[in-house]
């Protein structure tokens, strides 16, 4: 063990000797290498970043509600089929809020754009949505300042919104929106909360540019109760979801008036709907970007290969001298694979120490930060590089004979 | 006395594009310990496949080789390297040291391949540098050492693993008169001091330090001379002519 540690060090010293020895030519060869794994580990690091964006974004969505649509996440049916199905109704909604056992809450969701107003200051075609009290109770957003309205007020219709905190901002910059009165497509509201800020959903709608007003008023002022609307539901438990969809399934059927050989008229979208979307595309997308990116590491791979080829011959005489004096093949072929992983080990971290700023911006575009998984893979990576391309090289010093390695001018 | 080495009949053929050339074409030799041998002959005459094959870098086509009783004839890349580790010392023409290693690091390197441990290793390269009498000289890189300076690590080198044998290639052949004189002086010491030494040269001064003179020609033994008054060998080598 002492032995072989002893002849780890001579190859190390051999190396890093004649590295420093041919400075210009280790440097110009490292170059592959850190270009290579720049590339990779910005890659690498890009693709970390798009699935941590993915995830912060999806989290709105909540992985334990059930989203009933006339239009399913996935796509992928005829198209005319699904625009003609019948739409989703109010009177449905209030099917499951009656017959669900495993639903924790429920809430029924109609949109329209409108543009509010308050004082002088107007913002133009926000998303107004009508639903009941129990929409933070479903998809588990939280109200900064205020309160989100009550039963007794989404009942009864009562002239009250809860509003997104951009259109806080944009709406009341230098005071309290709550308790005014604001004007949503004409009609007067009185703010009783504010919505904490949820950002994006996978980066197209602002959730924060949004009012909330009960449904009852909503198909009033805004819709009428005939259009179609969406149903969310929130299972009481994660595990039970699929037990849920089921139930909700049914009560869809029922109230929808399907035959039992008839397919569903509507859609339970969820989360995982867009996660495994997302992992399909993403999945491609990671690795056709490190397929592309690895090709430069390739190269810089071929170039190591190069240069130990060169270092070899060069080196004939010494490798003649070395096997004169009673180097076994075997350490012949550990010095030369061992210069040549250092080689590409150096360049990988000069890569990883230039590539780590640059990840930073990358940072302003993707919530990344470079993860030590990769750093860690980058220089696994680069010692693999590193010996695999100095094999052959090595192989064929190993192999030289030792009368013509010392005869060799 | 015992016998160091044991060449019968030894035969070593190349190929060289379509003709056959037999370097060595049915040479034996014996040689005893602490015997101080010059092998000698014109080029081509297959001195330096010999020098080759008893330093156990390369294997005879045909014959039996055997050092120290082993037969080596037959032995693989890394069982030749292990040997030319521990039973030989090669001192070379062009000295052949490492040129970026300090003349201590130079003569560590046998011991490094032979699994010493590193304050062993330290002890004896000194010792052996010391021999040789560069011990001030320790540090040095080659290129900042005289040619005899060389010559010496060389042999500090080639002594370091006390080797069965000493083998040098015209060791004298890069360095001036007076030098190589002074090297050869070295050798005959090392000889008195027990050493078995064999010196490849085409020079008869050189091998005038020998006490016996191998002759070869055409990839024969031509004539084995022993010198009358050296009380060396005990029994008469092969004559062969």
């Amino acid at each position: 063990m002492k032995f072989v540690f002893d002849e780890f060090k001579e190859g190390l010293r051999i190396a890093f000797t004649a590295i420093r020895a041919n400075l210009m030519r280790s440097i110009l060869t490292m170059l592959g290498i850190i270009i290579g794994i720049v590339s990779v580990t910005l890659m690498g690091t890009a693709i970390e970043g798009l699935n941590r964006a993915f995830n912060k974004s999806i989290a709105a969505i909540g992985a334990d509600v059930l989203y009933i649509q006339k239009w399913p996440w996935g796509g992928g049916d005829d198209w005319w089929k699904i625009r003609n199905r019948k739409d989703i109704l109010i009177t449905q909604a209030k099917a499951i809020e009656k017959q669900a056992n495993t639903v924790r809450a429920m809430t029924p969701i109609a949109g329209a754009r409108r543009n509010v107003k308050y004082g002088g200051k107007v913002v133009e075609s926000i998303t107004v949505i009508g639903t009941n009290a129990e929409l933070t109770e479903t998809t588990g957003s939280n109200i900064a300042f205020g309160r989100y309205f009550s039963a007794i007020e989404a009942d009864g219709g009562r002239p009250v919104t809860a509003i997104g905190s951009e259109v806080a901002v944009n709406l009341f910059p230098n005071e309290t929106p709550l308790g005014k009165t604001i004007k949503i497509g004409g009609y007067g509201y009185k703010i009783v909360g504010v919505f904490e800020k949820q950002g994006s959903l996978l980066g197209m709608e602002s959730l924060d540019n949004r009012a909330y007003v009960p449904i009852n008023r909503f198909f009033k002022e805004f819709m009428n109760q005939r259009r179609g609307i969406q149903i969310w539901t929130r299972a009481k438990s994660l595990t039970e979801l699929d037990e849920t969809k089921e139930e909700v399934r049914g009560i869809m059927r029922k109230v929808r008036h399907l035959k039992p050989k008839e397919e569903d008229d509507f859609a339970i979208n969820q989360q995982e709907i867009l996660v495994q979307t997302f992992n399909q595309i993403g999945g491609v997308i990671a690795a056709v970007g490190l397929f592309i990116t690895g090709l430069s590491l390739f190269v810089g791979g071929i170039g190591i290969m190069n240069i130990m080829f060169v270092s070899v011959t060069e080196r004939t005489r010494e490798i003649g001298i070395r096997k004169a004096i009673g180097a076994p093949r075997r350490t012949i072929l550990l010095q030369f694979l061992m210069e040549s992983a250092a080689l590409c080990l150096i360049g990988g971290i000069i890569g990883i120490i230039i590539a780590f700023p640059l990840s930073l911006i990358i940072d302003t575009v993707l919530p990344t930060a470079m993860p030590v998984s990769v750093v860690g893979i980058a220089l696994l990576v680069s010692i693999f590089v590193g010996v695999v391309s100095g094999f052959l090289p090595a192989y064929r010093a190993s192999r030289m004979d030792p009368v013509d390695a010392l005869r060799y001018e | 006395m015992s016998t160091i080495i044991q060449l019968t009949n030894i035969t070593k053929i190349y190929q060289v594009g379509e003709e056959q050339v037999h370097a060595l074409d049915g040479a034996s030799l014996t040689i005893q310990r602490n015997e101080y041998v010059a092998i000698m002959g014109p080029s081509g005459s297959g001195k330096s496949t010999m020098m080759n094959i008893i330093g156990c870098l390369d294997t005879p086509t045909t014959g039996l080789y055997e050092l120290n009783s082993t037969n080596v004839s037959e032995m693989n890349d890394n069982q030749l390297a292990k040997v030319r580790n521990k039973e030989i010392g090669f001192v070379f023409q062009t000295f052949n040291l490492l040129a970026r290693s300090d003349v201590l690091h130079n003569v560590e390197l046998p011991l490094i391949y032979g699994g010493v441990t590193s304050a062993e290793r330290k002890k004896l390269a000194r010792a052996a540098i010391d021999r040789v009498g560069l011990t001030d000289r320790i540090h040095h890189k080659p290129n900042e050492l005289s040619g005899g300076q060389r010559q010496r690590v060389a042999v500090a080198r080639a002594l370091v693993t006390h080797p069965s044998i000493l083998l040098a290639d015209e060791p004298t052949g890069n360095l001036d008169t007076k030098t190589g004189e002074e090297i050869m002086q070295l050798f005959d010491t090392l000889q008195k001091e027990g050493n078995t030494i064999i010196l490849v040269t085409h020079e008869e001064d050189i091998a005038a330090h020998a006490h016996r003179r191998v002759r070869l020609r055409d990839g024969k033994i031509e004539r084995d001379e022993l010198d009358k008054d050296r009380k060396v060998i005990t029994k008469p080598a092969m004559v062969r002519v």
